[in-house]
């Protein structure tokens, strides 16, 4: 081999092509997406933190914060007890759950074990195209429709309660709730559908000692999902809930939620007053919440499986 | 004259003896035929050995014996499948069908719950519900599969997170949790060390007095190992049944046999 050639040979080990640069372009556009989404959050974090702290420095009262249901930011003395919202949110959201998780579980399961071809097709667009109403029209079903159906159903005065809001905000979150579940189930090998069924487990057997097992964790972030769903909606609820404050001792009575205060009450506050300092101090409770429920999630799924790893690496 | 010495043990035993009777087998996916007219009987308490090459039918051939065709939705299987004298499609219970007759896949599968939870899993499926009961069952198999002493202190460790040794060990436990009569082995070492295939095996010789094996390998020397018959099955075919010994010594009546068996196949 002639120097020239093997000189050649090295340019070639060190020369940066086209390759390397649109390697190098794509890592960066990466990373600056991946940070702009955190940063993106905290600021979000930081904003809202800002705009509360004026309130919680001042005439924040942890005890009447939490435990009064006085929501009175606009009287002459004004008040700001949230317990009635934090009660109303989480009861909507329960009721909710109690509907969305039977539901959108038991379609999953049907969805990815007993339907197959066409069926199973059909049934995953409809369950997307249910996903994608909006959720005013969510919002004006339960005014238009649930509300007279529950006034004559249970001869109540008023249709816009718990119950209304629950049943539509678990309507709202079930498919999205089933799209993951199912996921979850699909992503289940067949290998262990077929080692069961090999072992005479029956149909049902299979899906509830092994798929449902083994997709659990999808399943629990499914129905996270649906929890952090229900605490953040805001319009369907502040439509079909009643929007007045109450400390509800039965699913007929109105409710009003946190997220819906803020939309109806932030357009009439002064910037940077008392008023809007509280709205602010309840969005960061909802920011608190939710990002305890996502956490708490991250930790259990999480937490179980490296507890299980580390002991089937203990002995090895 | 010895490779004939299969069939006349056959016709004397009488058909008490037989564990399967296959009689005129044919499988095929989708109109594509994949074991044609297959006919052979497995005696109790032997262990049956099939080899051939890839895409021979032999787990197609396994897969019918636990009507796991109906997994199968373009699977379809003709001929009879006498199991202890009643044809396999005759059982209304599929289920108590497949929980008489163990499986074990060629690649493990260790499911996704504790090893204890792995091997209690039958047992539990068919009412089991004691726990002193369900332990004894747990510790007995694992101790058959020579899985017990790696896995005692752990048995709460995630099934799927052994080793691919262990967890085909784990998936022999799993079948012999069952009790079954008959265990169906499809090429188990595919995925196992040296050392532990050779545990394995003579679990396996243990394991013949009380069950019926049949072991689908693609190590021709296992079958001369294990295997008291042998059947060679090519491109769909049964080419012959006979003595495992006698077909290794060249006994035999298709040369294709001997060709395969010696290694000198192409
Ligand atoms: N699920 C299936 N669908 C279609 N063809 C299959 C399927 N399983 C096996 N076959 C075909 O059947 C033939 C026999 O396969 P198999 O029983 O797996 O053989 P072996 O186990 O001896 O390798 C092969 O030609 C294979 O391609
Ligand atoms: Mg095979």
């Amino acid at each position: 081999m002639s120097e020239a050639s093997r000189g050649s040979a090295l340019d070639e080990l060190d020369r940066r092509n086209a390759d390397w640069y649109i390697d190098r372009l794509v890592q960066v556009l990466v990373f600056v997406g991946g940070v702009s989404a955190i940063v993106f959050i905290l600021g979000i974090f930081v904003f809202i933190t800002k705009e509360g702290l004026g309130f919680i420095g001042g005439r924040f009262s942890i005890t009447e914060f939490f435990g009064s249901i006085a929501w009175r930011p606009t009287s002459r003395n004004p008040t700001y007890g949230a317990l009635a919202l934090i009660v109303g949110t989480a009861s909507v959201t329960g009721l909710a759950m109690v509907v969305a998780v039977p539901f959108s579980l038991g379609a999953a399961i049907y969805i990815a074990e007993f339907s197959s071809g066409r069926t199973r097709e059909a049934l995953k667009v409809l369950v997307e195209l249910l996903a994608a109403i909006p959720s005013v029209v969510w919002g004006f079903i339960g005014l238009s429709i649930m509300n007279p159906l529950i006034i004559r159903w249970f001869d109540t005065p008023v249709g816009l309660n718990v119950l209304n809001a629950g049943i539509i905000l678990g309507l709202m979150a079930a498919p999205i709730m089933t799209t993951i579940a199912e996921d979850a189930l699909k992503a289940v090998p067949d290998s262990y559908r077929e080692a069961a069924e090999a072992m005479g487990a029956t149909r049902w057997q299979v899906i509830r000692s092994v798929v449902i097992p083994a997709g659990k964790n999808g399943l629990v972030a499914a129905v996270l999902l649906g929890v952090g769903r229900g605490f953040g909606e805001t319009m369907a609820v502040l439509m079909a809930s009643g929007h007045s404050i109450n400390l509800p001792t039965s699913p007929l009575d109105s409710v009003r939620a946190l997220t819906a205060t803020i939309a109806a009450e932030l357009g009439e506050t002064a910037n940077g007053s008392e008023h809007y300092g509280a709205l602010f101090t309840l969005g960061i409770l909802l920011f608190v919440v939710t990002f305890a429920i996502n956490l708490a999630a991250d930790i259990m799924v999480r937490g179980g499986r490296r507890g299980r790893r580390a002991t089937a690496e203990g002995g090895a | 004259m010895v490779a004939g010495q299969g069939q006349r043990a056959t016709s004397v035993d009488g058909t008490e003896a037989l564990k399967l009777s296959i009689r005129n087998l044919t499988i095929g996916y989708g109109g594509v035929p994949a074991l044609r007219d297959v006919t052979l009987d497995v005696r109790r308490h032997e262990i049956f050995g099939i080899v051939g090459p890839a895409g021979s039918g032999k787990t197609s051939f396994l897969k019918a014996i636990g009507r796991m065709d109906e997994f199968t939705r373009a699977m379809s299987v003709e001929g009879q499948i006498l199991f202890d004298g009643k044809d396999v499609r005759e059982w209304r219970n599929v289920y108590a069908l497949r929980r008489r007759i163990g499986v074990v896949f060629p690649l493990p599968v260790g499911l996704p719950m504790t090893v204890y939870d792995n091997v209690a899993l039958s047992p539990r499926l068919s009412g089991i519900k004691k726990k002193a009961q369900l332990d004894e069952i747990v510790e007995r198999c694992l101790r058959r599969a020579a899985l017990w002493d790696e896995v005692k202190g752990r048995l709460d460790a995630l099934g799927s997170l052994l080793s691919g040794g262990q967890q085909q060990r784990l998936t022999i436990a799993r079948a012999l949790s069952q009790d079954p009569e008959l265990l169906l082995l499809d090429e188990f070492s595919i995925a196992v060390d040296p050392v532990t295939t050779m545990r394995i095996e003579d679990v396996l010789k243990e394991l013949k007095s009380e069950v019926t094996i049949v072991l689908v390998t693609n190590l021709v020397q296992q079958a001369r190992r294990l295997a008291d018959r042998t059947a060679f099955f090519l491109t769909g075919e049964c080419v012959e049944v006979g003595q495992t010994e006698a077909l290794f010594e060249g006994h035999v009546r298709d040369e294709r046999t001997s060709a395969y068996l010696e290694g000198r196949f192409g």
